[in-house]
């Protein structure tokens, strides 16, 4: 955790910690694990409003609790752009992090795979796998998509790959307002 | 082509607006029939696949599509090449390896292919082999059918267009690994082996998962980020370590690493690299299949110094993976049998060499002794690596396990309220 700010890692320390090893093919496993999900979200959400820092919302798609989708957004020069948020939890979960998916940015950022998948290999997957399995959803958007946005979005913003809603000119190039 | 059917179409139209004028007719048609003539050269030189073949014939013509690869039994490197047309392979990632690695096994004249990719081709992808700037926009998976049912119309081709790390995708990969419609009284899973070509550890892990549940043997590859190294494993499960047994091993480039580094996730590759890596790949695959030379449990490549490392990784008796943990216990159990087993093979083989000594005196009882010892590792001790080799990840810590929450609190925690609770956090 060397080189983090101390504000990541003082709010990661708040965040409940799992401890059930469980993907969603192990049945009442997965439930448990489940669980532990939300209550890390619904923590580190808690947090995030009480200190004036509210970026994300987000919610499972299915039943299963295996596919999510939500938003983000990041405020740069005092304008907020917000992004659809949406990923799958892999079958191996959670010895595998789930690849968060900004589908708007999509081939707009080198530092993006295909279909809008957020890189996270340097900063962000060592520190998944040894914290596995205690590390959820929860640490996965605190440590893998913050940082990422804190450095990319003003990159995307200074060089016109995003405008503003209210700098848009036509809707169909929108993809932050 | 076209240019020559619609003037066929005009002259045709001519044709109907001058039917009263029988003089004008005449020459219409002469037209229209040299046309027609014109259309059957351009058709007869456009060019013709070739039909299918019954068996695999070692006569040497120009015209056999096999005769080169039937000679290797005739050279003594195989024994029945013919049997690679009962055999199954299945390539998970189509990308610069797995594409080559699919046109050298279909040129080998590999049974069955099945081939798994939810990308689609781009322009992107023409630094490296095998796909074509015309299929640019297309699913790899249809793009690879097209190109290889055309290189050689006998394999049978499937290909399955998705994502094998989501829950839905991983069903249908196991469920396309156990179809045994190929060959209905094949033992175990409908495949002989997998081949993974991803780019991914995501994909990697999932791979394994499923070969360790379908205790189906498999062979990983990699191509460094950077694309100066290279890797191919043997994994069999309960034999040797799985995937998840220790952090993925990585070929190390040999030279200061933070001059390699580059911000940003585009990933260089190279089509020379990749080519190596699928022949190093296929090879291994050949070898395993048609039990012919020495099959490699590791073998990595780096480039920048021609080196290439081997090594043998033993299980993890701790391994995260419970199916793994189940397939050695299984491994454990039948390893006893099988080491007679190979033992009395041996045996055998020795009674058949004619005994007699190599030197009828030997005055000084010199006698020669194997001191050859394959360098083997425990999965888990990442210090006792091999020159030129290091971890991708870290291990997992250590963790307590917590005793079971009392039952108390766990009254509060129905999973429709914890929903419900975060769905309120979301609303404002």
């Amino acid at each position: 955790m060397e080189g983090w700010d101390p504000n990541t890692k003082s709010t990661l320390t708040q965040i409940p910690l799992l401890t059930t090893k469980a993907g969603p093919r192990d049945g009442a496993a997965w439930t448990t694990r489940l669980k532990e999900e939300y209550k890390a979200l619904i923590a580190y959400t808690q947090m995030n409003k009480s200190n004036d820092n509210d970026w994300f919302r987000i919610s499972a798609a299915n039943p299963e609790g295996t596919r999510w989708t939500g938003k983000c957004w990041y405020v740069h020069n005092l304008l907020k752009y917000e992004f659809d948020l949406q990923f799958d939890i892999p079958v191996t979960y959670p010895s595998t992090a789930p690849e968060l998916e900004l589908p708007q940015l999509d081939g707009k950022t080198q530092k993006m795979y295909r279909g809008g998948k957020i890189c996270l290999t340097v900063h962000f997957k060592p520190l998944w796998a040894k914290n596995c399995p205690r590390f959820g959803i929860a640490h996965a958007l605190c440590l893998g998509l913050a940082p990422w946005l804190a450095a990319e979005v003003p990159v995307l913003v200074d060089s016109g790959m995003i405008k503003h809603k209210d700098d848009a000119t036509s809707t169909t190039c929108l993809s932050a307002w | 082509m076209e240019a020559e059917l619609k003037e066929m179409l005009n002259d045709l139209d001519s044709i109907k607006q001058s039917l009263p004028d029988p003089s004008n007719l005449a020459s219409s048609i002469l037209k229209l029939q040299s046309r027609v003539e014109h259309l059957t050269k351009l058709a007869k030189s456009a060019p013709v696949r070739r039909t299918k073949v019954q068996d695999m014939s070692a006569e040497v013509v120009d015209s056999n599509p096999y005769s080169r690869l039937m000679a290797l039994q005739r050279m003594g490197i195989v024994d029945n090449y013919e049997r690679i047309r009962e055999l199954s392979v299945a390539i998970v990632g189509i990308g610069g390896v797995g594409s080559v690695a699919a046109e050298m096994l279909t040129r080998c004249g590999i049974g069955r292919l099945l081939l798994y990719d939810y990308d689609t081709v781009e322009l992107a992808n023409m630094n490296r082999l095998f796909f074509r700037p015309e299929q640019v926009g297309m699913t790899k998976t249809d793009a690879a059918s097209q190109t290889l049912s055309d290189i050689n119309p006998d394999v049978v081709l499937e290909s399955f267009t998705m994502n094998i790390t989501t829950v839905q995708g991983f069903e249908t990969f196991m469920s396309s690994l156990r179809n045994k419609s190929f060959r209905p009284n094949k033992e175990g899973s409908g495949v002989d082996l997998v081949l993974s070509c991803v780019d991914n550890y995501e994909a990697r892990m999932a791979v394994n998962q499923a070969c360790n549940e379908l205790n189906q043997t498999w062979m990983e590859s990699g191509v460094s980020e950077d694309a100066v190294s290279g890797h191919i494993q043997l994994l069999i499960p309960g034999e040797t370590a799985c995937f998840a047994c220790a952090p993925p091993l990585v070929v190390a480039s040999g030279v200061d690493e933070r001059t390699l580094k580059r911000e940003g996730v585009c990933a260089a590759s190279l089509p020379t690299t990749m080519g190596v890596v699928a022949g190093l790949l296929v090879q291994n695959t050949l070898k395993l299949l048609l039990h012919f030379g020495h099959v490699s449990p590791y073998l990595g490549y780096n480039s920048l110094k021609d080196f290439f490392p081997t090594m043998e990784m033993r299980p993890n008796p701790q391994c995260s993976n419970a199916a793994c943990l189940e397939r050695q216990k299984e491994y454990l159990l039948v390893k006893p049998a099988r080491d007679a087993a190979i033992r009395a093979k041996m045996e055998a083989e020795a009674l058949l060499v004619p005994e007699g000594p190599l030197h009828t005196d030997n005055e000084w009882n010199i006698s020669v002794e194997d001191d050859t010892e394959p360098e083997r590792t425990d999965a888990t001790s990442s210090d006792a690596l091999p020159e030129g080799l290091t971890r991708e990840l870290p291990t997992a810590d250590e963790f307590q396990k917590i005793p079971v929450t009392d039952p108390a609190t766990t009254t509060f925690d129905d999973i429709e309220e914890l929903r419900k609770q975060l769905d309120a956090l979301n609303a404002d």
